[in-house]
């Protein structure tokens, strides 16, 4: 029994029952093949492709009337792509939406993942642009999944390699593949690897969508997720060297600002609910008079 | 009346590395390879030459797995000491087989290199594949095979793009050497270089075959390659081996009439 | 050890050869007919005649350069005899490795490799150490006459005279028990004869069985043991009859 639409005109999500059926099944095998990109007839979008078709795909086949919605960019919750498509979804599927991140059952994300740890149950959606770690070295498709099919995965080392080579220490920051259950080499779409640690045995189902690509793949709860590096050159994340300015976080992921066009600039929580609900709390700047940076 | 003794039978007790038997591979109705079948031992250069279409560079995708027989098969002395039909292995254990026990250098650098990525981990490939994951010991490895084939260490971290083609060659060497193959198959490696360039790479070939204890099959349609570098040769003509043996036999006393008239094409320098 | 000391090294038995040249219709060149001699340890076997007699095929045939149509050539390798005319490539490479050297009046070099090594690389090949083989390299290109400065060249550019001597030294460096000579001295002066002629007479008494070819009469006297008549074998009045 389907609920009626909010907005009349349109099934529920949008997408028909068909589709909805059709990308659940590939939800299910992804799930089952942790790290294994699925194939999926993904649909055209009412919105243009880069702006998240592959994760809305995903998230209209998941979204039940019970569920909480939270959808962010970069991290917030109040940029263009994240407020359009939480609006989307308020119109076709008449559900609530949150910026919360305790308080959403599905959390559609692109290029962050929230610093509040996930809870069993939540499911956390990421828009993909270029789902395949291998494209950027080997352009073959059919290359590329029987490297995939055959675990050949000596080129990511390559491609870690020529970092140090260039630059003495690996530098890939963002897109940083992971090998999922000690089997499939997986893009984490482009979040900082700053993330990547919370995918590791993350208790959150884990759902990556790309639309152009028509791919599905899937991280289950509390599944093994390493970064890959070299015993020499081990994954590191970026620490950064002081606090948010705005509610004192440390540990988390910060966005710089600029403040004028004199090149004042400050260094703020990139999860804007994160920086909202610790200054909610009476957090606030470490240091006052710590803001103006150089 | 002869003497009574069987000298290949009693001293060539060691068995060949590969044994290739009645490759058969039509194209339609066009044939490719009809009934080809030699041997090949350990640290034995051995050439296939012919003119272009004779078949030489099929057969030369056939008995490297790339190219599926009609007939026939190619027997491998596996790393194990396990002899198996090569055609028979399945998809990974072919690529693997590929990327440790035998190396493949191509005409065309582009082909065999990974033109985007350096030097170093043009190289390093192949240990990486293999599981190598220490960029210290991957890195000094492709130093010291950039100095096995003539290219200073120090361009290590150039692109192939910025070398020269002989040097694009020589890379190919090493990118296929770091593994220690026992078998290597050539495709007209000194095609469309330099005299000199030639004449160095041919040199450092014979070298380092020598001194590896290398089995190489090189298909060439030039007979001074053949001479300089094999220690045997096959001559092929519409799909088939129409003679083989030693190489200066074969070159110096060529007994079939297409033999004689490649022998007898040759540009004395 | 004096039975042992004769024992024939080679022994060539109806030996016949004939090519046949397919870009010419078919003619056929007969070359060798029914060759028979045998050379044994310590001697220096020369084969004579005029010139295009087969001579220079003979040893070709030996080597296994040259196939031989019919009849057999038992060279004597490690304790039992090995006929060429059956034998494997396999097994001629090693006959050639071990057994049998071949000093031609030409000169078949590598591109980068300095005279100095080519011949090295002759002794080194049956195994002789490094030290060892440099040591014997120098004596013996010193010996030769040939010029410090060219040791460390590529022979390509070298005189014939010169190319020459280095083919002598890379063959008579290693330690084959059978030497064949197609006309070594054909381009030395009498100063290097002179040391081919006491080259020769120290493998002859090594025990090396030599089979030479010397169109020099001088040179033929100095070293033959025996001379073998090779227009007995000739082709030529078989194909008349």
């Amino acid at each position: 029994m389907i609920e009626s639409p909010h907005e009349t005109g349109y099934n529920f999500a949008y997408l028909d029952e068909q589709t909805k059926r059709m990308i659940r099944r590939a939800i299910m095998k992804a799930i089952a093949i942790p790290g294994y990109q699925v194939p999926f007839a993904a649909r055209e979008m009412p919105m243009p492709h880069g702006w998240g078709t592959g994760g809305v795909q995903l998230t209209a086949a998941l979204l039940g009337p019970e569920d909480v919605l939270k959808v962010i960019d970069q991290g917030a919750d109040d940029t263009t792509n994240a407020v359009s498509i939480r609006q989307f979804f308020q119109k076709t599927a008449g559900i609530a939406t949150t910026t919360r991140t305790d308080e959403a059952s599905i959390i559609q994300t692109r290029h962050r993942i929230p610093e509040m740890p996930l809870k069993a149950g939540q499911i956390l959606v990421y828009q993909v642009p270029i789902p395949e770690p291998l494209r950027f070295l080997e352009p073959r498709e059919t290359e590329t999944r029987k490297m995939h099919a055959l675990e050949e995965y000596g080129l990511m080392h390559v491609k870690l390699y020529e970092d140090i080579a260039r630059h003495g220490y690996i530098a890939t920051t963002y897109a940083y593949p992971v090998r999922v259950e000690g089997r499939y080499v997986m893009d984490p779409s482009p979040i900082p690897k700053f993330d990547n640690p919370k995918m590791q045995m993350s208790p959150a189902l884990q759902l990556f969508g790309a639309g152009r690509e028509k791919r599905i793949y899937a991280i289950a709860p509390h599944t093994r997720v390493a970064s890959l590096d070299f015993d020499d050159h081990p994954f590191k994340i970026n620490r950064f060297d002081r606090p948010c300015a705005l509610c004192g976080g440390e540990g988390v992921y910060l966005d710089e600002v600029l403040m004028d066009d004199r090149g004042q600039r400050m260094f703020v929580c990139s999860d804007t609910s994160y920086c909202e609900s610790r200054r909610a709390m009476g957090h606030g700047p470490v240091d006052a008079s710590a803001e103006p940076a150089r | 009346m002869n003497a009574p003794n069987r000298p290949e039978l009693s001293q060539d007790t060691e068995l060949p590395l590969m044994q290739v038997r009645g490759l058969t591979r039509y194209f339609g109705a066009r044939p490719g390879c009809i009934d080809v079948s030699f041997d090949v031992f350990a640290g034995e250069v051995l050439a296939i030459v012919g003119e272009s279409g004779s078949g030489k560079s099929t057969l030369l995708s056939l008995i490297s797995a790339q190219l599926k027989p009609d007939q026939g098969a190619v027997h491998y002395q596996m790393r194990d000491g396990v002899n198996r039909n090569v055609l028979e292995l399945n998809e990974a254990e072919q690529r693997l087989l590929m990327r440790t026990d035998w190396g493949f250098v191509h005409q065309d650098p582009a082909m065999g290199l990974r033109m985007g990525i350096s030097a170093g981990a043009n190289i390093g490939e192949r240990l990486m594949a293999i599981g190598a994951r220490h960029y210290g010991d991957i890195r000094s490895a492709a130093q010291s095979w950039l100095t096995c084939v003539e290219i200073e260490p120090d361009r290590i971290d150039d692109l192939p793009k910025a070398f020269s083609g002989g040097m694009r060659q020589r890379l190919q060497f090493a990118r296929n050497l770091v593994t220690q193959p026992r078998l290597i198959f050539m495709d007209e490696p000194t095609g469309g270089l330099d005299v000199s360039v030639q004449a160095r790479l041919l040199d450092l070939l014979r070298e380092l075959a020598a001194n590896l204890g290398l089995a190489v099959i090189i298909v060439t349609h030039d007979l001074g390659v053949a001479r300089i570098l094999s220690h045997r040769i096959l001559v092929m003509r519409r799909g088939r081996v129409i003679e083989q043996g030693l190489t200066d036999q074969v070159l110096d006393d060529p007994q079939e009439p297409y033999t004689q008239l490649l022998v007898s094409s040759i540009l004395q320098a | 050890m004096p039975g042992d000391f004769e024992k024939a090294m080679v022994r060539v038995e109806n030996a016949s050869k004939t090519f046949v040249m397919h870009l010419q219709g078919g003619t056929r060149l007969p070359a060798v007919a029914h060759a028979r001699f045998t050379a044994v340890r310590g001697e220096c076997l020369v084969l004579a005649g005029p010139s295009g007699i087969g001579k220079s095929s003979l040893l070709k045939m030996i080597y296994g350069n040259y196939r031989c149509d019919s009849g057999a050539i038992h060279v004597h390798h490690q304790g039992r005899y090995i006929d060429v005319a059956q034998a494997s490539a396999r097994m001629i490479l090693r006959l050639r490795l071990e057994t049998v050297g071949y000093v031609s009046q030409f000169l078949r070099v590598m591109p980068r490799v300095s005279a100095f090594d080519v011949v090295c690389a002759s002794a080194k090949a049956q195994g002789m150490n490094d030290a060892l083989a440099r040591t014997e390299t120098a004596e013996l290109l010193d010996r030769l006459h040939l010029p410090k400065r060219l040791w460390n060249l590529p022979p390509a550019t070298f005189s014939g005279g010169e190319q020459q001597r280095i083919n002598i030294a890379r063959g008579f460096i290693s330690d084959h028990p059978v030497l064949l000579l197609d006309e070594p001295t054909a381009s030395l002066d009498a100063a290097n004869c002179a040391v081919v002629v006491e080259l020769i007479a120290e493998k002859k008494r090594a025990g090396v069985a030599m089979i030479g070819v010397f169109h020099d009469h001088e040179m033929r006297e100095k070293i033959a043991d025996r001379v073998i008549d090779v227009s007995q074998f000739s082709a030529r009045e078989e194909n008349c009859g």
